[in-house]
């Protein structure tokens, strides 16, 4: 009892927010009611899945022999589409630049691109909406998609490609097709895509000539026919069932297999695809290597591993895992400016924050990357961009040697999984290597 | 006239021979004997020549044609035609599914029946069908013409842009955004163009005209239920 005679208040639980309700669930939840649409986002996956990082190398000891770092020499080059085409494809560095569209990206966003990868000795890719002259002339080596959509689609430009990329699905939608907001759509991309100025383009989710792997094995031979057997042909699935989507593009005809994991991004599509639907990368690689290896196509057909490679040591535990080659493209935006936190000013004045930024559909980027509009698009040094990017990709080969040459191999891809450890159970049943410390691969050795 | 027998002669020497020859070959016809169903027949070519094909092909028959004049004396496998960008394919007989798809330009006639998926994405061909099309075609139809003299089946012209459809017979029933439209002099004059051009004996009058309402080309949540 107080000396005023009140009694003192009675102890209260704090605040407690509910974990399935969360401030993030629940602003979506209003903003879905206030809008009445689901959210639209690029990027890949944000959420924490399973991933490189939660493997480690175990480097060489008393019995492996490691190489020196600075005098020996360390391989990177590869080459893709070894099967059937008479001109493959010889890269320096196994590192390519994933698809990504004139359309969601600016003129000379693909420019620097072009630049940056030719620089490095390495392939850039078209995506939906055709070949334009910034990347072509840019680009020392060009993988042209063939999309379900065959926006700006011709014979000319597939005959200029330096390989064809059959798109059947990418990481960040599995089974979903794209769409590009009519904010977007402008005179140039209307054009290019033989669409209305400003409307909502949509890309349907499947080709409109075929439907099946016997099917796609006859579009290939189509395609085949049309350039002359001489460029490789890759297949692009998105990591849904990895063993047989591997095995079923090999038997499609595939030059190449390009694996995309659940983090790999996209320009735009609704968030509640990226989150939930499709693998990590780490979960889709070992799969695709047993498909290729039970084939007895495993360096015969090549596999290009993509999703979420940010690090030299993201592209050696992908090339240890089986892969052929890596192929990065959030990774390479960052590189030429994407999210850069010297426009941090304008960001928030859009309602987010560098490093957040994700409303590319809606094409105000600050960085003038993802954008049509000119001024935004004037922001962007193609020149100074495609160094930038030039230079993010030695960093991730001088790495990626790094790590090899301490595990004893004079080649990255002669990298293998006996490298790795996993810090997780979950990352060593997934990845097919032990557990730190132990021997044990879940699902392989005792339970 | 050239001939190759694909009975002695491969599908790639087939394909090279026609693929060689340029705006000024004096090759300009040729005949393709025993197809047998062939897939990717005479495909990818480039040069104003004729080819005439003495039976059945498989999938992709002239597939992304320029220029060239391909007759098909027999019926037509899945895609024939398809992504074409100008000159001229004739099918004598029926065609299979995705006739004309993502075709960009030219003209393909079909003088018997085409199968589901006409016309799918066509972005500025013209088709014209002498007999009937099946379901869902002209799907995602962006630009060019899709004229049938028969009926049509389920869902014509789900999700149009600015194709323009007229067909003769019964419509089963519109797609999604697919409306029907006016006939006005200008649209008569081009439907009597392209009949014209197929040979068919048919009169623009006797045509309805479907096209696009345009309510989809934005999102709207309340249109929701269309999509």
């Amino acid at each position: 009892m107080k000396d005023n005679g009140e009694k003192p208040a009675a102890p209260r639980t704090v605040p407690r927010q509910s974990w399935t309700f969360s401030n993030e669930v629940n602003a979506e939840i209003r903003r879905a009611a206030e809008t009445g649409i689901y959210d639209i986002r690029g990027g890949g996956a944000k959420r924490r899945v399973p991933h490189f990082d939660d493997l480690l190398f175990l480097g060489a000891s008393m019995s492996r022999y490691p190489l020196e770092g600075y005098r020996e020499t360390c391989g990177t080059a590869v080459t893709l589409g070894t099967r059937y085409a008479q001109n493959p494809i010889e890269l320096d560095i196994p590192i390519t630049i994933a698809g990504m569209s004139f359309g969601s990206l600016s003129g000379p966003a693909k420019e620097a691109l072009g630049r940056g990868a030719s620089s490095a000795g390495t392939s850039t890719t078209t995506g939906d909406g055709g070949m334009t002259e910034e990347e072509r002339g840019h680009s020392t080596k060009l993988v042209y998609q063939y999309l379900p959509s065959r926006y700006g689609m011709n014979p000319d430009d597939l005959r200029r490609a330096d390989a064809i990329e059959v798109v059947v699905g990418q990481g960040a939608k599995p089974g979903g097709g794209g769409m590009l907001l009519g904010q977007k759509i402008n005179e140039r991309v209307a054009n290019m895509r033989d669409l209305p100025e400003g409307v909502d383009q949509r890309s349907a989710c499947r080709h409109p000539d075929w439907t099946g792997p016997d099917d796609l094995e006859i579009k290939i031979l189509e395609l085949r026919e049309i350039t002359g057997w001489k460029v490789p042909i890759y297949i692009k699935v998105g990591g849904a069932r990895p063993y047989y989507d591997t095995a079923l593009s090999v038997k499609a005809g595939a030059d190449v297999v390009v694996l995309d994991g659940m983090q790999g991004g996209t320009a735009a599509t609704q968030d509640v695809f990226i989150e939930h639907v499709g693998q990590p990368t780490l979960a889709c690689i070992r799969p695709a290597v047993k498909a290729l290896q039970d084939l007895d196509m495993h360096r015969k057909v090549q596999l290009v591993v993509s999703g979420g490679i940010r690090t030299g040591a993201d592209v050696a535990k992908a090339l240890a895992l089986g892969a052929d080659a890596v192929s990065i493209g959030t990774a390479a935006l960052v590189a030429l400016g994407d999210n850069d936190p010297k426009w941090e000013e304008e960001y928030q004045a859009l309602g987010t924050t560098a490093g957040a930024y994700d409303d590319w559909h809606e094409g105000r980027d600050p960085a003038g990357i993802s954008t049509q509009d000119p001024d935004l698009m004037a922001r962007l040094d193609p020149i100074a961009a495609g160094r930038r990017l030039s230079n993010y990709l030695k960093v991730l080969t001088l790495e990626c040697q790094t790590l090899a040459r301490a595990c004893g191999h004079n080649h990255v891809n002669n990298l293998e999984p006996e490298d790795l450890c996993a810090l997780t159970v979950e990352a060593a049943a997934m990845a097919g290597v032990p557990l730190a410390g132990t021997s044990w691969i879940p699902g392989q050795s005792g339970y | 006239m050239q001939t190759i027998d694909l009975n002695s002669q491969t599908l790639r020497d087939l394909n090279a021979s026609l693929q060689e020859q340029s705006d000024q070959t004096n090759q300009t016809a040729w005949e393709i004997l025993n197809p047998k169903g062939s897939h990717a027949v005479a495909v990818g070519l480039d040069a104003p020549i004729s080819v005439t094909v003495k039976g059945s092909t498989g999938y992709y028959c002239a597939g992304m044609n320029k220029q060239a004049t391909v007759t098909v004396e027999g019926n037509a496998g899945p895609g024939v035609a398809e992504n074409m960008m100008s000159g001229t394919v004739v099918i004598e007989g029926d065609a299979s599914q995705y006739a004309g798809a993502t075709g960009r330009g030219g003209l393909l006639v079909i003088k018997g029946n085409a199968s589901s998926r006409c016309g799918i994405s066509m972005k500025g061909i013209d088709i014209v069908v002498h007999g009937s099309i099946g379901h869902m075609s002209a799907f995602m139809a962006q630009k060019g013409n899709l004229v049938v003299l028969g009926d049509a089946g389920d869902a014509l012209g789900d999700s149009l842009y600015e194709a323009q459809l007229f067909v003769r017979g019964e419509v089963k029933s519109l797609g999604a955004d697919c409306v029907a439209k006016e006939m006005r002099p200008e649209h008569h004059e081009l439907l009597a163009d392209l009949l014209e051009q197929a040979g068919a004996d048919a009169k623009p009058e006797e045509f309805r005209r479907y096209g696009s309402a345009r309510k989809l080309y934005n999102f709207n949540v309340d249109n929701a239920s269309s999509y």
